[in-house]
């Protein structure tokens, strides 16, 4: 298999889009934001429970390519049990990753499998948008929901 | 060198006499210098032809020799670069007359494309005329651009738009049309052959009926041109919109054909340089057709691209093409449906030159980034068909869709590649 393929698709991708981890609705979330990008029609909903600052519990719905379903399941991972603040920081970070824009803070441990995604432009947005998603829920009023 | 028309002559005679001119895809690829390019690689496996079409030597000298041996504004200088730039430029309208089989050059009305041309239909022809209550008619398997400037006019005027379902298998519901087919239809818009599915849409019969019905017909041919004969005569459609850059000739150049007494009839659609015989502050007298519908500077340097796109086209022999293009679109339906998980979506009687597909457990972005690392271009989305990838219960497909220059290689390079495709995914 080629090599670069193997650099976007990697284990760890593929895996998570097999098997998405917190995917479903969350009962008692208190921020809800949606994700779309109407390039190619993939769209996120993701639930958060804020409490005393820290991410408790969080979860997405949705459909779209192995990138951003990937994304999305290893994004609700990273997040979980975090603070807000170092939520966003991950946001940062990770975008800072794909887009290969900006100083790169330090190791993102399991998010650097989306290192590969800068080399892919038409792609960059599949990996970020589950990310969009979170930074519109983080920053949102609580109960309400945002449409990125 | 050979004219649009002498060549339509000769394919008609070529046809009448069925022995058709062999056609030889590889020698056409050379005459396309973008596919001699490799990339990481590879060779071009060029299969997003119903986005846009590469361009022949051809076309890419007859914009270059218009930059350099004739660049002037047209209908105006009474200088020598002006008058040759205005003579190529409306030669090109000769070529696209004959192309389409228009009685009148002046029923050929260059735009910037396909869009543009619905564009100006829906606001100088239907804005008019549409009452409160009143139809405009098209099917679920429109292009965004043949959706979006009827739902403008008709949210404007109070009419109401109505659609046409299609089948399983992407063909137009002929019961429903005719059912929805009413005495409020004012305009039916149709398009001649699918972008996302590859339908060849029965034109003429549509047309029959919605003249029957007081309807005129507006087709949007920006798929179908460079696949099947067109003749706007035979069809007997009001309106026949194309764009040039699906037609092996330059982008931002495109066709309105329309029927005279229509264009007669009808308000300009910009107003500008060129439009006007005369202006004062309190009248303007518009110019004759066509350029009361041709405001401002025109796109000289596209017009003659796509006059030569015509051209090279009417020097092949156009009916070995289309058996080319079909016996391609056959293989390529035949091989992909081995692959396990594979579903065609579009699978009408006649079909030409697409290919849309799914793959179970597989989304069509990924497909696509795969592939392209194996020097396969092909189109992945919603094709500017969100109702029709709607219909399907899909976000997207992906689509192969062939051109003349396609080769059994590059059905075969395809194949390969969603091997590997699979391979990753399984």
């Amino acid at each position: 298999m080629n090599a670069e393929m193997r650099e976007l698709y990697q284990e760890a991708i593929l895996d998570h889009n097999r098997r998405p981890r917190n995917r479903g609705s969350l009962a008692d979330a208190n921020r809800r934001a949606d994700g779309y990008n109407p390039l190619c029609g993939d769209r996120i909903r993701l639930f958060l429970k804020i409490e005393d600052e820290i991410v408790k519990d969080v979860s997405f719905e949705g459909a779209g390519c192995a990138i951003s379903t990937a994304s999305a399941s290893m994004m609700t991972q990273s997040v979980k049990g975090k603070s807000v603040a170092e939520a966003y920081a991950l946001f940062e970070g990770f975008h800072a990753m794909a887009t290969d824009d900006g100083e790169r803070a330090g190791d993102l441990g399991k998010l650097e499998v989306f290192c590969g995604v800068k080399e892919f432009p038409a792609r960059v947005k599949c990996a970020t948008l589950a990310w969009h998603t979170l930074k519109a829920a983080l920053t949102q009023p609580a109960d309400s929901t945002t449409t990125e | 060198m050979l004219t649009a028309g002498n060549a339509l002559e000769l394919r008609a005679q070529v046809e009448n006499e069925s022995c058709e001119r062999a056609f030889d895809a590889s020698r056409a690829r050379l005459d396309f210098p973008i596919l001699r390019h490799r990339i990481r690689g590879r060779e071009i496996a060029y299969l997003d032809n119903a986005a846009t079409t590469q361009k022949p030597q051809a076309v890419i000298d007859a914009e270059m020799s218009f930059y350099t041996s004739e660049c002037s504004n047209v209908h105006r200088g009474v200088h020598t670069l002006s008058q040759r730039a205005t003579a190529s430029f409306e030669s090109s309208r000769d070529v696209v007359r004959d192309f389409v089989g228009a009685s009148d050059r002046k029923e050929i009305i260059f735009t910037r494309g396909t869009t543009e041309a619905i564009n100006l239909v829906a606001q100088s022809f239907a804005r008019p005329r549409l009452q409160p209550g009143d139809e405009v008619l098209i099917t679920e398997m429109e292009h965004h651009s043949d959706i979006v400037p009827w739902q403008l006019v008709c949210q404007e005027r109070g009419a109401v738009l109505r659609v046409v379902p299609v089948t399983d298998s992407g063909e137009l519901e002929l019961e429903a049309f005719h059912r929805l087919l009413g005495p409020r239809t004012r305009l039916v818009g149709i398009v001649h052959v699918s972008n996302a599915l590859g339908t060849i849409n029965p034109v003429r019969d549509v047309v029959r009926a919605a003249h029957d019905r007081g309807a005129v017909v507006l087709v949007d041919g920006a798929q179908a041109v460079a696949h099947i004969p067109v003749d706007v005569q035979e069809l007997g459609c009001d309106f026949y919109a194309f764009s040039g850059h699906k037609l092996y000739g330059p982008t931002g150049i495109g066709v309105l054909y329309g029927k005279r007494e229509l264009l007669e009839s009808m308000p300009p659609y910009q107003g500008g340089g060129d439009m006007i015989l005369s202006v004062t502050f309190a009248k303007t007298t518009y110019n004759e057709l066509p350029y009361k519908f041709e405001a401002g500077t025109p796109n000289i340097a596209g017009a003659i691209g796509l006059g030569a796109a015509i051209r090279y086209l009417g020097a092949l022999p156009f009916t070995a093409v289309m058996r080319h293009e079909d016996e391609l679109l056959r293989m390529a339906t035949e091989a992909l449906s081995s692959l396990p998980g594979l579903r065609v979506i579009g699978t009408a009687r006649r079909k030409t030159a697409v290919l849309s597909f799914v793959l179970e457990g597989v989304h069509p972005h990924d497909i696509g980034t795969i592939i392209d690392l194996e020097g396969v271009a092909i189109r992945t989305g919603h094709h500017c068909a969100q109702p029709l990838m709607e219909r399907f219960g899909l976000p997207a497909t992906a689509r192969a869709s062939f051109g003349l220059y396609n080769t059994i290689s590059d059905v075969e390079a395809l194949y390969q590649a969603l091997q590997h495709v699979e391979e990753i995914f399984r």
